[in-house]
């Protein structure tokens, strides 16, 4: 057959098995990855959204650094049973900060996207000391060394710069603040009312219950306890249908 | 003067890693840092010792620019059964954490670090390595040509490992951007961009350089494999990081686009590291060792440009019923259908090879091994299409399915071929027979076995899991907690762990054959009947 003659010239031409064989492969990304940065209905339009806080980000950095992503997932598909155990699905607008994204693809343990606020701060800290003491069926490691390992050390702000260098809305006054209101948030003693009028709805507490220092423990459960909090759902669903 | 610039490179990059060390913005990278002055140092003193002057009035050695260069290749299946042996071991180790979860020592042996290890030392260390190493000896045979670049060959295999140990170390130290398969940060990528550039160089410049005018398929899936990793390695690694000493980044995508970005990577290392590339593997190993030509030429054109041009759309299976949008989810959905079909193309293609030669199946269990192999690949290619449905992968996903899937690919495709293409090479390279026959025909055994127990478990408890979270009593309620589904699977954990010593004892087998091989130990079937000595025709 014709087409297997003109073979034999990309079986005889390295140059042009390789531009070849390279095209091949670069037109299913084009197709399928580059729409999502244009197209306006990829992302929903949603009340709430704001960029991490940075003790929150200081404890997503904990949960990436100790891959919690490999058994937890944070994405609710829109199942009946998921939205019942875990709650309302979850929304592309709920990651759009998120670099990089923690979906995950393993359920080892169950789904986090809308954990915040479901367990008190001491039911966190316990399970991380602990995770059998309070599931005693649970196959979870425990992270007691993070309520010693202190967060307020290292250079937040430098975190937020290179988020927005990625394109996290973050200010120059959130950015010049960042480790004030890291501290502040784990601190209720604290001159919190900058650290409110950057970020809304926000929790400031100290989350570990060891005042004094803010350890990766405040942090992590920082994170956890605002996952899934952000985005007003009830003013989403009165717009659903006119998406 | 040999050896001599390399040192000097050597030691100018410990003295750089030093520095870095030295002026560290972060704890972590700091030591990351202090483990690559320890590497470096180690391999600048052993280069140091080796370097060696000519006399004087004389030439340098030239001796061996001639013919092919095989050592890099001996080096190369050493590593990859080192590579192989941990990567299975803290498989194990991991597999047993989950069934016990008091084996986790926190914070460096966690789960949660190991699992990148052990994803890590299994695909890119032990899969890496053999894809490096049979590519440099394959394609120098089909192209009748010396490896191009000289010593960049080197560069390449100890790059290569350069990487493996920081990107392993890094994940006890809990350094990764957490993209998975991609976890290794920032630095440690650069590093490994560079070291790929290095090897198709080495690899396109031998095609180059090649005395036959036809390009054999094997290359065409070895070069296919290599662009590939390349073009997916720089676009999902894409990120900034937040001080050039220190070793956090953040991806340059967020959300939704980051999520494809990744599987569209993610599902192309299987596609092209463990497909692509292995199928290179097999378009060599499999016609030699059965000592036939490839079944169909035509067949081989057809399902190639299938095979990568469709592959690259399978990403978004990955992220059905997600925030991703339904036109993406259903592209991939039927791209990986269609996939099928080239898949079992290659599947075909190399069992149909052995037409003429069945009979060879009952005397060679190398041959045995590879068929195997091809008969995993074809099943997991089987069901990796019907996971991609969307109402399937409901249920399957998020499930220990997907485990079970991924593993009878990787363990029974990627290992058996790889311990094949070993068994051939072995003989070859140190030119002597093979020890025993007989423990490569325990090896296959035991492996087969430990794949089919570990694939059976995975089965039932990810359908266990995946029908328990959406069980309704009569009222409509959830009938299980989600800590009842992980309790309800803890037996299938433990066989899976048992499924994975199996597989771990069969490699250790090699490891044995291997090393009694190397040392040029009698054949063991020589000993037994010194008349017919079946092992010959192993050792050809």
């Amino acid at each position: 057959m014709a087409v297997f003659d003109h073979h034999k010239k990309l079986e005889r031409n390295v140059s042009l098995l390789f531009v070849a064989s390279l095209v091949a492969v670069l037109i299913g990304g084009i197709v399928e990855i580059t729409p999502l940065f244009y197209l306006k209905n990829t992302i929903e339009k949603v009340e709430g959204m704001r960029p991490y806080t940075p003790l929150e980000l200081a404890g997503r950095n904990v949960y990436i650094r100790e891959g919690c992503y490999v058994c937890h997932s944070q994405m609710i598909r829109p199942f009946r049973d998921e939205v019942e155990r875990y709650g309302h699905y979850s929304l592309a607008a709920e990651s759009m900060y998120d670099h990089p994204f923690q979906w995950g693809s393993k359920r080892t343990g169950p789904d986090l996207a809308r954990v915040g606020g479901r367990y008190s701060d001491e039911w966190h800290v316990q399970h991380m000391i602990n995770p059998q003491s309070v599931v005693p069926e649970s196959i979870m490691p425990s992270y007691r060394f993070l309520a010693s390992a202190r967060v307020d050390e290292i250079d937040i702000a430098a975190h937020l710069s290179a988020n927005r260098a990625v394109g996290v809305p973050y200010t120059d006054d959130m950015v010049a603040n960042a480790l004030d209101d890291l501290k502040a948030q784990a601190n209720p003693d604290a001159d919190t009312e900058g650290l409110e009028s950057r970020y809304q709805k926000i929790s400031i507490r100290d989350f570990d219950g060891n005042p004094g220092i803010v350890t990766e423990m405040d942090a992590l459960v920082a994170y956890l306890q605002m996952l899934g909090t952000l985005v007003d759902l009830d003013a989403y669903r009165q717009n659903e249908s006119l998406r | 003067m040999r050896n001599g610039t390399e040192a000097i490179a050597l030691v100018a990059a410990t003295f750089l890693a030093l520095l870095g060390a030295a002026f560290a913005q972060d704890e972590l990278f700091r030591i990351h840092a202090w483990v690559l002055v320890g590497v470096l140092a180690i391999a600048s003193i052993v280069l140091l010792r080796r370097i060696e002057f000519a006399p004087a009035g004389q030439a340098p050695k030239v001796a061996e620019e001639t013919g092919y260069m095989d050592q890099v290749v001996r080096y190369g299946a050493l590593i990859t059964v080192f590579w192989g042996v941990v990567g299975f071991l803290v498989g194990v180790v991991i597999a047993a954490q989950l069934a016990w979860p008091v084996l986790n020592i926190e914070p460096y042996l966690n789960f949660g670090r190991l699992r990148p290890l052990h994803t890590s030392a299994v695909i890119f260390a032990f899969g890496g390595n053999a894809l490096i190493c049979t590519s440099f000896y394959v394609v120098q045979r089909t192209c009748h040509a010396r490896l191009f670049g000289g010593n960049l060959a080197w560069f390449v295999f100890w790059g290569y490992q350069l990487f493996l140990v920081m990107a392993a170390t890094g994940y006890l130290l809990g350094v990764t951007q957490s993209k998975e398969y991609a976890e290794p940060e920032w630095y440690v990528d650069l590093w490994l961009t560079i070291v790929w550039v290095a090897y198709l160089i080495v690899f396109l410049g031998t095609i180059i350089r090649r005395k036959e005018p036809h390009i054999y398929v094997a290359n065409w899936f070895y070069l296919s494999f290599i662009i590939t990793v390349a073009m997916l390695h720089l676009v999902n690694n894409a990120a900034i990081p937040v001080s050039l000493l220190g070793s956090k980044s953040y991806t340059a995508f967020a959300g939704v686009q980051d999520a494809l970005t990744q599987w569209w990577y993610g599902h192309n290392a299987v596609g092209f590291f463990l497909t692509a590339g292995f199928l290179g593997m097999m378009y060599y190993f499999v016609p030699k060792q059965a000592n036939r030509p490839i079944y169909s030429y035509r067949l081989s054109i057809i399902h190639f440009w299938a095979l990568i041009f469709l592959y690259i759309w399978a990403g978004p299976h990955h992220l059905h019923y997600t925030a991703l949008p339904d036109w993406a989810q259903t592209l991939g959905m039927v791209f990986s259908i269609m996939l099928w079909m080239p898949s079992w193309g290659g599947m075909i293609n190399g069992l149909m090879t052995l037409q003429g030669a069945w009979d060879k199946l009952r005397t060679d269990p190398i041959l045995r091994m590879l068929v195997m192999s091809l008969a995993f690949y074809g099943m997991s290619t089987f069901e990796g299409p019907m996971m991609s449905i969307k109402s399937v992968n409901s249920l399957s996903h998020y499930t220990d399915w997907t485990i079970g899937h991924v593993h009878s690919g990787a363990l029974g495709w990627n290992g058996l071929v790889t311990f094949g293409a070993l068994y051939y090479l072995i003989p070859k390279l140190w030119n002597r027979p093979l020890y025993s026959l007989r423990l490569v025909n325990w090896h296959l055994w035991l492996a087969t076995l430990g794949i089919v127990v570990y694939a059976a478990v995975m089965w039932v408890a990810g359908i266990t899991q995946g029908l328990m979270w959406r069980e309704y009593d009569d009222q409509g309620f959830l009938v299980n907690s989600f800590v009842e589904t992980v309790a309800a699977i803890h037996p299938e954990y433990v066989m899976r762990t048992a499924g994975g010593l199996l597989y771990l004892t069969g490699a250790l087998v090699m490891v044995y054959n291997i090393w009694r091989t190397i040392r040029s130990d009698v054949p063991q079937e020589e000993l037994d009947s010194p008349e017919s000595a079946p092992s010959a025709a192993a050792a050809k």
